[in-house]
C-alpha cells in the first residue's frame, strides 16, 4: 500500500512547516481574507508509487485476503468488517481514488473521500475548527490534510509518551 | 531613623553644594549597579513617549546581550486596530502530551529548573467526575496518555476582560492592553505577588530565584512586555507568545499541538477560526462564577 505513517505525531512534519512558515508569517498580517496553502501529503513508503507500475490491469474485483501489502492489511482499522482496498482505490487506475459516485480523485484531495462518510468533521475541517494549522493567524497559513494526521488504513489516533512531569514545589529547590 | 554616613541630629541646613554631591554620589553608584538615572526616576513603560521607548528597548537589548553573550532583539510592537484575541481549546481532543508546556517553555524564555516555570499547567482530570479541580492532578506521569477514564486540560493565563490580578497591583506593573492580552511589565514589578493571590487560575508565576535559562536555549527574538528573559523577584505569565501573534503568527502552543486542539484568532473577526468554533461547538469557560471574563474558551468538537 502506498501511505506510510507520517511521522507527524512526532513533529518531524510540523518542524518542517513550521520553519518553512516562519518567513511568510513574519510580515505583518494582511487585512484581506486569509490564504491558505495545503500541506504536503505524507510521502508514499518508497518506490511503490505509482501503484500502476505492477496494477497494469484492473484485476479481481473480489474482496479478499491479498498476499501483497501485508504491513496495510496487518494494520488495517477502518471499518475494517466492511470495507477492503477498492472501496477507496481505484481498481481501473490504482494511482488514484474514487468516490462513491465512481469520481476519481487524486491523492492530492483524498479529503473528498474522507468526507463523504465524516461529513461532520469534513464541515469543522474547512472552518478551521477540525484539525491544525500552521502559520498566521490572519494571513498566509498552512492546513494539514486528513492523512496528514491519521493513517488512512487505521485512523485512531495511537497513544503518546507524554513529556516529562512539572517538577514539585520541593523538588525545586 | 538615622541614615548612615549622615549625622542624624541635630540636622544641618543642606546646602546645595552638598545636595548636589549627595545627588551625584546617588547617580554614580546607581550607574556602577548598572542601572541609569533614568530609569530610576523613570515611568511606567505605558507612560514613555516613543523616543523614550526607543531608548529603552535599545538599553534592554544591550544588557540582554550582555547577559546572554550573543544577540537579543527586544521589540515593543503594539496592539493591532480592530483585534481582540481569543483562544479555544478542544477537550474532547486534548491527550495531555504536554507538548504544548515545552513549545511554550521554548519559546518565552522562563527559567528552566531551579525554579521551573511553566505557563501552561495541564491538569489531568477523571471523566467520572468531570471539570472537578479539587481532584485535578497536574503531576501525572504515565508511559503512555491519554489514560483510560480520564481527560486532560490545560490551563494558562485566560486574559480575562475583567483581570483580578491587574485589580489588585498596586503599582501598576500589569495591565490589559488593546488587544485583550494582559501583560507584566517586569521593570516595574515590585514582586509583591498579590496578582498571583489574585488569580483563580494559578496562571501567574514568581521568579524566586534568579531565572537558570542557557544562554543556548534562549529564544532571542523577544518582546519587551512578553518573553524578554526576566530578572528575579518578578512576576510572569503568558502572554499568547505576544512577540508572535502581534506579527501575525500563531501561539507556540498552538503550532505544537499534535492533535489540533488548540484554535487561535481574532474575536472580531466571524470567520476565524475561534469564532468558528465558538459558533459551532459546546463552549465554556473556566470559573465562570467568578466574572473574570477569561478570553480563553474551553469547547467540545464532539
Amino acid at each position: 500500500m502506498p501511505w506510510s505513517w507520517p511521522r507527524f505525531l512526532e513533529g518531524v512534519v510540523a518542524g518542517a512547516l513550521v520553519a518553512a512558515c516562519a518567513g511568510a508569517a513574519a510580515s505583518p498580517p494582511a487585512a484581506s481574507r486569509p490564504q491558505l496553502f495545503q500541506a504536503e501529503p505524507p510521502p508514499f513508503t518508497p518506490g511503490i508509487f505509482p501503484c500502476s507500475q505492477c496494477h497494469t490491469d484492473p484485476g479481481d474485483p473480489t474482496r479478499r485476503a491479498l498476499g501483497f501489502h501485508d504491513d496495510v492489511q496487518g494494520r488495517f482499522d477502518h471499518d475494517a468488517e466492511h470495507r477492503w482496498c477498492l472501496d477507496c482505490h481505484d481498481r481501473a487506475d490504482r494511482d488514484v481514488l474514487h468516490l462513491s459516485s465512481g469520481e476519481k480523485v487524486p491523492f492530492t484531495e483524498s479529503y473528498r473521500l474522507c468526507g463523504q462518510c465524516h461529513g461532520d468533521k469534513f464541515r469543522d475541517w474547512r472552518a478551521g475548527v477540525h484539525g491544525k494549522r500552521v502559520g498566521s493567524w490572519s494571513g498566509a497559513k498552512t492546513y494539514f490534510l486528513c492523512v496528514n494526521c491519521h493513517d488512512p488504513h487505521s485512523p485512531r489516533f495511537k497513544p503518546l509518551r507524554p513529556e516529562p512531569r512539572p517538577l514539585r514545589p520541593e523538588e525545586q529547590r | 531613623m538615622s541614615v548612615p554616613g549622615r549625622p542624624s541630629s541635630p540636622s544641618p541646613p543642606i546646602s546645595r553644594r552638598r545636595f548636589l554631591g549627595q545627588s551625584l554620589a546617588v547617580a554614580a553608584s546607581a550607574a556602577a549597579a548598572g542601572c541609569g538615572v533614568e530609569e530610576l526616576l523613570g515611568r511606567s513603560f505605558r507612560e514613555l513617549s516613543r523616543e523614550d521607548v526607543r531608548k529603552v528597548l535599545a538599553r534592554a537589548e544591550r544588557r540582554q546581550s550582555a547577559r546572554f553573550g550573543r544577540p537579543v532583539k527586544v521589540d515593543a510592537a503594539g496592539p493591532l486596530p480592530g483585534v481582540e484575541f481569543g483562544y479555544g481549546l478542544d477537550l474532547s481532543r486534548c491527550i495531555g502530551c504536554r507538548r504544548c508546556v515545552y513549545a511554550c517553555v521554548k519559546e518565552n524564555n522562563p527559567s528552566r529548573h531551579h525554579p521551573q516555570i511553566h505557563w501552561i499547567r495541564v491538569l489531568e482530570l477523571d471523566k467520572a467526575r468531570g471539570v472537578d479541580l479539587a481532584h485535578a492532578d497536574v503531576y501525572y506521569d504515565a508511559e503512555q496518555v491519554p489514560r483510560p477514564g480520564h481527560f486532560y486540560m490545560p490551563v494558562q493565563c485566560q486574559q480575562c476582560r475583567k483581570p483580578p490580578c491587574v485589580k489588585v497591583c498596586p503599582v501598576g506593573a500589569t495591565w490589559q492592553e488593546p488587544d485583550g492580552i494582559v501583560v507584566v511589565d517586569y521593570d516595574w514589578c515590585i514582586g509583591c505577588r498579590c496578582c498571583m493571590a489574585a488569580c483563580p487560575y494559578g496562571a501567574r508565576h514568581f521568579n524566586w530565584a534568579e531565572p537558570e535559562l542557557p544562554a543556548a536555549e534562549l529564544n532571542p527574538d523577544t518582546h519587551y512586555l512578553g518573553n524578554r528573559p526576566r530578572p528575579k523577584g518578578v512576576v510572569e505569565k503568558c502572554t499568547f507568545c505576544i512577540q508572535r501573534v502581534r506579527r501575525g503568527r500563531y501561539p507556540a502552543c498552538v503550532e505544537a499541538c499534535p492533535v489540533g486542539a488548540r484554535k487561535f484568532g481574532n474575536l472580531l473577526d466571524p470567520e476565524s477560526e475561534i469564532r468558528q468554533a465558538m459558533d459551532r461547538k459546546r463552549v465554556f469557560i473556566l470559573k465562570e462564577e467568578l466574572g473574570t471574563q477569561p478570553r480563553f474558551f474551553y469547547f467540545y468538537a464532539t
